[in-house]
């Protein structure tokens, strides 16, 4: 069925071109298009174009008929042949069969679905680069040539320019890699039994082993999450009100030499914060500097020293503490302007009414700024959920008081989620840890998104 | 008359509390910067010593740190930051500004989802995936020798244009309408991109340039993983981090310590020119 000239007008005009009514309505190029990538540009003189396609299409058919369909036919059963020793009669030497590897076989079939994905994209694309040549010749307007393709590029296109790079890397290099590892949550891929060659899939079985409180595993996800509630629920509060607290001493009206007082503070996160982080640890050694200085000042006794790290509620409060000092100056920076858009009329007028500072600071600041950062709260809280810096470079997770357990007492889900892979090569568990990580940080922070006021009435106050 | 002297009074007290608070505070903050500086400094080696001041001053620490390479080649550590430094903070600003411009002024189907993308993957742990970049890099071949660069500069910068929300928020508040009337006078939008919405934004751009380039100097979990036990591509991060470990402790300490003055200081240079930015590009965000 072929369209009138107005009709074809008027589709173009509405940018409605979808695969579907290409492959109704279009006519016989187009729907060949479908099998044949750029065959309808090709029939309609944009013959560069259509080559393009074609050569994407070979060569997406290409990888598929050489790795493609293997890889795809391998991911169910991850690989069954084992690395075997063969005696080579003339050689005289035992010779290694290649065995199946586990983990390129699942990396691989996943890259290949990824691929097939973005092939199928891009088939879509070309069905309605075709349909909408047809409808530009039937509607009697000019056929753009490659050329002129090429610059909507740089122009209503450039979108396309611009984001294709980055979204490339953040495909191979963020996605790529983050559903490789949710999928090693269902496998048996782990140093337990010996599954670091070969593994198979178990379903949800890791899962169970984590909920079950019973276990060892169990029992310390329980004990690391709440831990883990507990640091990050301290560790934002803490330096949001000394943060503030800070920068309202700082700018008020009496204060002198503020730019003297903000540089003292900022000058500490110059310093890159792993260097920091590392002093701060030495320094709290039992022959660190700290305790070096307390006795020397004749507060502890000679030998005698404080347990930072190796008392597990001493070593949390350090942490907590340490990561005020770490973290304030950035609070500091960030809270500034916004306490300054505060309208002084409002403290004005709180004035008139004889409020002291701690009234207004609990009637008008602290609303105010809850209202206006509690997406930056929000942000800060998974930022610390996930903080891997302060808690592996300060304490490492010590002390390790259940020996049994692949956690020691200030290790957060993240740095348990490190040790688990790098030192345990527990890959499942890990997996495991970090998806439900990102589930718990998901649905917080959606509930308390959705539940604040600066969600609810956008642009109050 | 008494009344308006007693609330002057109160008043000064106030002032004379606040900068006392003040000025032990900022020893605290600061006391831990002079310690390593001092530390520097000190002639007699170890990590730990008995007093807390040294007793006598030295440079063999810096000199040390740049002319002994036969067991921690801190000289070439620092070239291969510098390298890596360099090539992913051009990658990285590109991508970062393309995709904050992308999202900020041109209108198509993907905006939506691509924000919200970058909001569900920034959720997720960061380094959760760097076991499995680090396969995913060893299948293409870029964990053996000097490709390690390669691979960790595109670590660095790959995953850079999920962190747009900044100059996307700056890109916000510079006007459309300069935007539409370089359009009618026949711009293309990659000239307005180019020509007019960069030299517009210098502040965010140069923001977008330091902060990419320090990345990699004050990144150890990444070089970590991804370079093993290649030690002749390590970077600075991981250099400081292994003086530290117990078999060099006692012979680098003190150079640690000069380590970590040299790198801070070209970083606290920058950070303090930027930190404008930084408050700019944080209460545009909170606005928006």
């Amino acid at each position: 069925m072929k369209l009138s000239e107005k009709a074809a007008r008027e589709q173009l005009a509405m940018g409605t071109v979808t695969v579907v009514g290409a492959l109704s309505n279009g006519s016989t190029e187009t729907k060949a298009s479908a099998l044949v990538m750029g065959l309808g540009n090709i029939v309609h003189k944009q013959v560069a174009k259509g080559l393009v396609f074609l050569a994407v299409e070979l060569a997406y058919l290409w990888f598929m008929m050489t790795n493609g369909l293997h890889n795809l036919a391998m991911l169910p059963s991850l690989g069954t042949a084992q690395q075997e020793e063969i005696w080579n009669e003339e050689l005289q030497v035992y010779l290694y069969t290649k065995g199946d590897q586990s983990i390129l076989i699942l990396l691989f079939g996943i890259a290949t679905i990824l691929v097939t994905f973005v092939f199928l994209w891009f088939w879509s694309e070309t069905v309605k680069s075709a349909y909408r040549t047809e409808l530009t010749v039937q509607a009697g307007k000019k056929v753009n040539t490659f050329k002129e393709d090429l610059a909507t590029l740089l122009d209503e296109y450039l979108h396309r320019l611009l984001m294709t790079p980055p979204l490339f890397f953040i495909t191979a290099l963020t996605i790529l890699p983050l559903i490789f590892m949710i999928c090693m949550a269902f496998t048996n891929y782990s140093r337990i039994d010996n599954h670091l060659v070969l593994f198979d899939w178990v379903g949800l079985k890791n899962f169970a082993t984590l909920f079950d409180g019973s276990s060892v595993l169990g029992g310390t996800f329980w004990r690391v999450l709440a831990w883990t509630l507990v640091w990050a629920f301290f560790a934002t509060f803490s330096n949001y009100f000394f943060g503030m607290v800070l920068a309202i001493l700082i700018n008020r009206k009496t204060t002198r030499a503020k730019g003297f007082w903000r540089f003292c503070f900022v000058i500490s996160c110059a310093v890159p914060m792993f260097v920091s982080l590392l002093i701060m640890r030495t320094m709290l050694q039992p022959e660190g500097a700290v305790n070096v200085l307390l006795r020397n000042l004749g507060f502890l006794e000679a030998g005698a020293s404080l347990p930072f790290f190796t008392n597990a509620t001493w070593a949390r409060i350090t942490v907590i503490v340490i990561n005020i000092w770490v973290g304030v100056p950035y609070t500091l920076l960030q809270l500034t302007g916004v306490l300054q858009n505060i309208p002084d009329d409002l403290y004005e007028a709180a004035d008139v009414d004889g409020a002291t500072p701690v009234q207004q600071f609990f009637k008008i600041t602290l609303p105010y700024m809850f209202y206006v950062t509690t997406p930056y709260l929000i942000a800060t809280f998974t930022g610390n959920v996930n903080n891997f810096n302060v808690i592996y470079l300060l304490s490492g997770g010590d002390p390790v008081t259940n020996l049994a357990s692949t956690a020691g007492d200030t290790d957060l889900l993240v740095t348990w989620l490190y040790k688990l892979t790098i030192d345990k090569q527990y890959y499942n568990i890990g997996a495991v840890v970090g998806i439900l990580t990102f589930v718990i940080l998901a649905v917080g922070s959606l509930l308390t998104y959705r539940n604040s006021k600066s969600y609810k009435e956008e642009g109050g106050f | 008359m008494k009344k308006e002297q007693s609330a002057k009074a109160i008043r000064t007290r106030n002032d004379i509390i606040v900068h006392i608070v003040l000025a032990i505070l900022a020893v605290i903050w600061t006391f831990p910067i002079f310690w390593v500086v001092m530390t520097s400094f000190r002639a007699e080696k170890g990590s730990y010593v008995s007093s807390f001041f040294p007793k006598s001053f030295t440079l063999d620490n810096y000199i040390k740190l740049f002319t002994d390479t036969t067991i921690l080649n801190f000289p070439k550590m620092f070239l291969n930051t510098l390298i890596i430094a360099v090539f992913s903070c051009l990658l990285s600003t590109f991508f970062l500004l393309s995709a904050a411009y992308c999202l900020s002024r041109l209108r198509y189907k993907m905006r939506k989802p691509y924000m919200n993308m970058a909001m569900i993957l920034g959720l997720f742990p960061g380094f959760m995936s760097m076991v499995a970049v680090y396969f995913i890099l060893k299948a293409v071949g870029l964990t053996e020798g000097g490709m390690i660069r390669l691979a960790l500069i595109l670590c660095y910068s790959g995953g850079s244009a999920l962190g747009f929300q900044i100059a996307k928020g700056f890109f916000d508040t510079t006007p459309m309408a300069i935007d539409e009337a370089a359009m009618i006078d026949g711009c293309t939008r990659w000239q307005i991109f180019t020509k007019i919405t960069l030299p517009l934004s210098k502040p965010i751009v140069i923001y977008t340039i330091l902060t990419s380039f320090i990345g990699p100097w004050v990144d150890f979990i990444f070089a970590k993983v991804i370079c093993r036990a290649n030690a002749d591509q390590y970077t600075v991060a991981i250099g400081l981090w292994k003086m530290l470990e117990k078999e060099y402790i006692d012979n680098w300490y003190t150079c640690f310590a000069a380590g970590a003055v040299i790198i801070s200081i070209p970083i606290a240079l920058l950070f303090l020119k930027l930190q404008k930015y930084y408050v700019n590009g944080m209460s545009g965000a909170v606005k928006g």
